[in-house]
């Protein structure tokens, strides 16, 4: 009933081609955007902004990025965290070395040198896909981190490679409270949203489905595939760099090689295939999911185990934690194997007939 | 008919092409001319399909040479070829199965826009204008094979019959000089095959298509073709109008046998 397009009638091309072409999603993202600034700053707790709210926001940001990369240009890729870290220590080493660097040049020089690296590691998928070229991948993230520990200058000769973030100040204005660095987070990411947003429903986005869809077609109807894949590269590690930038300045405020371990890259892995491959919403849904559900079980099963009256001790819940957590990932994917997104966009479609099926 | 046919655009000299030991193609010569329908026939296996892949640079011949518009080539490579004006479409679709029919035909018009993922990043000014005029272009593609019901729907969920017209129309966004269908009607009903046929005669007579053609139905070979040549094991045994190569013996051979 009150989701339709009943009546919205496009008079042009500009009017269908916009980035919300129905009335009521635009209504919905203008509200979102008024909670996250404005009711969220107000009402959440510290425990919010440093726990849920934060790494949220930076988790979803790496998800983009490899969304860019596996789901739009698909290329598998399992090197995300290397290319977090890259950033992480790149606007680390820009902040530290340059005397008055602005900070968000130091995240953007960031992003940039893990565009540089992403490149070099990309290089493969010119002559290899699928699998073997997630095993290449692979290689980014252990020698990345090999690198970060090995030479200590990329860590300011710190003994361990652990760096620990100077504060974050803007034009005066220091950003230490967490709500501070939640709002800095939120616009960063809300701002980078919208742009891969742009780019998939433009020309090259449609390059990078066409590549990952159909290769050869791609090439007889002129993309340039090595150009279109290194600019997926490119752009996915970015993302990802800008988002280990974050994670180190924004969130942890100290970070250690080893923490980008594969692990971290699998779990990003996971958002977007929870999530939604080939969408920049499912990359949202994916890491509120990822990261979301082991904090409501971790709150939910010992009240629950405590309800029941169950003779469960700490350790048992955690354990039951994972299983749940486990059994939950594959009853999502067997439930809807395109993710959250197409979950989301069923309900869409479904709710534009109702009340009548047809 | 308004359609003239002019004087020979595409040239093929000579052309052999081997994989190994294998010769798919041995010393196959001929010409298309501007505006007319040529069709390239002849039993599974005579390297129909490889003479397009020569024809569009996706191989890459041994020997022979390729004149289009006057220009010498040894081979084609694919972003020349799409950029001197070929479309194809294939015989096993290939189409961009989660994009939209929209995405796909504007996907086909990428050699056409000029603005980089900067702009696109931004949604801003020449990008946005770009993706408009390009937007109006590809309407008149939808319009002209009735697509328009199907324009947001993601191709994979298409049948069969609309996905291979969509693959034309993909190939017809990019405004073709030449226009190379492998089997455009393989596995498709009579009716489906009569709309098919029609679009191709519309795209040939309005919009002055040359259109090169792979087909094994012969009703419509016959029906619709200016001009056939006739492949078998990678040598050419007919070339001519369609009833001078209904008539030759060696196409006969071919495709019915020989008493011995």
């Amino acid at each position: 009933m009150f989701y339709r397009e009943t009546g919205q009638f496009k008079t042009s091309y500009a009017a269908d081609q916009q980035i919300f072409p129905i009335r009521q999603d635009r209504i919905g993202v203008v509200l979102l955007l008024i909670a996250a600034f404005v009711v969220m700053p107000l009402a959440a707790s510290n425990y919010w902004f440093n726990a849920i709210l934060i790494p949220f926001l930076i988790f979803s940001l790496a998800a983009i990025g490899l969304n860019i990369l596996t789901g739009y240009a698909g290329q598998l890729s399992l090197g995300s965290a290397a290319f977090m870290a890259v950033g992480a220590y790149a606007a680390y080493n820009f902040q530290v070395r340059v005397e008055g660097m602005p900070i968000l040049v130091s995240f953007m020089l960031a992003g940039l040198t893990s565009a540089g690296v992403g490149i070099l590691f990309g290089l493969p998928s010119l002559r290899i896909k699928g699998f073997y070229l997630a095993v290449a991948t692979l290689a980014a993230q252990f020698f990345i981190v090999w690198c970060l520990t090995k030479f200590p200058y990329l860590s300011n000769n710190s003994s361990s490679g652990v760096i620990s973030v100077p504060g974050i100040e803007i034009l005066g204005i220091k950003f230490d409270a967490p709500q501070e660095r939640y709002l800095l987070v939120l616009a960063i990411v809300a701002l980078l949203a919208l742009v891969a947003k742009n780019m998939v429903r433009s020309t090259t986005g449609r390059a990078w489905m066409a590549v990952r869809d159909m290769d050869v077609a791609a090439e007889v109807i002129g993309i340039r595939l090595m150009r279109t894949k290194l600019l997926a590269f490119a752009i996915s590690s970015f993302y990802c760099g800008v988002a280990g930038a974050l994670y180190a300045f924004c969130y942890l405020g100290s970070v250690e090689p080893d923490g980008f371990s594969l692990d971290l890259s699998f779990k990003i892995l996971f958002m977007i295939i929870v999530g939604g491959v080939g969408s920049i919403l499912g990359s949202f849904l994916g890491a509120a999911f990822i990261l979301l559900l082991p904090i409501f079980l971790d709150i939910f099963l010992p009240w629950l185990s405590a309800l029941l009256q169950l003779p469960f001790d700490g350790a048992t819940v955690s354990h039951i934690q994972l299983m749940v957590f486990g059994a939950l990932i594959m009853f999502f994917l067997i439930v809807e194997p395109h993710g959250l997104a197409r979950l989301w966009q069923i309900g869409k479609e479904k709710l534009r007939l109702w009340p009548f099926p047809h | 008919m308004a359609r003239q046919i002019g004087d020979v655009i595409l040239d093929l000299k000579n052309i052999s092409l081997r994989f190994g030991g294998v010769k798919a193609l041995t010393d196959i010569s001929f010409d298309v001319r501007e505006h007319e329908i040529r069709a390239i026939i002849g039993p599974n296996g005579a390297g129909k399909s490889s003479m397009l892949n020569v024809i569009n640079g996706v191989y890459r011949p041994q020997e022979g040479e390729i004149i289009f518009r006057g220009e010498h080539r040894r081979n084609m490579d694919t972003h020349a070829a799409a950029e001197a004006g070929f479309a194809r479409t294939f015989q096993n679709i290939a189409l961009f199965k989660g994009m939209t029919v929209l995405d796909n035909l504007m996907a086909g018009r990428n050699l056409k826009m000029k603005s980089n993922f900067l702009q696109h990043a931004l949604w801003w000014g020449p990008a946005k204008r770009e993706e408009l005029a390009h937007r109006r272009k590809v309407e008149e593609v939808i319009d002209f094979l009735d697509i328009e019901h199907i324009r947001k729907t993601p191709v994979g969920r298409l049948p069969y019959g609309l996905q291979k017209r969509v693959e034309l129309a993909r190939a017809l966004a990019a405004e073709p000089q030449i226009l190379l269908l492998d089997e455009p009607m393989a596995g498709m009903n009579v009716e489906e095959k009569q709309d098919m046929c029609r679009f191709i005669l519309d795209v040939n007579d309005q919009l002055g298509t040359t259109i090169v053609l792979i087909e094994h139905d012969m009703g419509v070979v016959m029906d619709i073709s200016d001009r056939v040549v006739v492949l078998d094991y990678g040598k050419k045994i007919g070339d001519g109008v369609p009833d001078d190569v209904k008539n030759n013996p060696e196409v006969i051979a071919a495709y019915l046998g020989t008493q011995h």
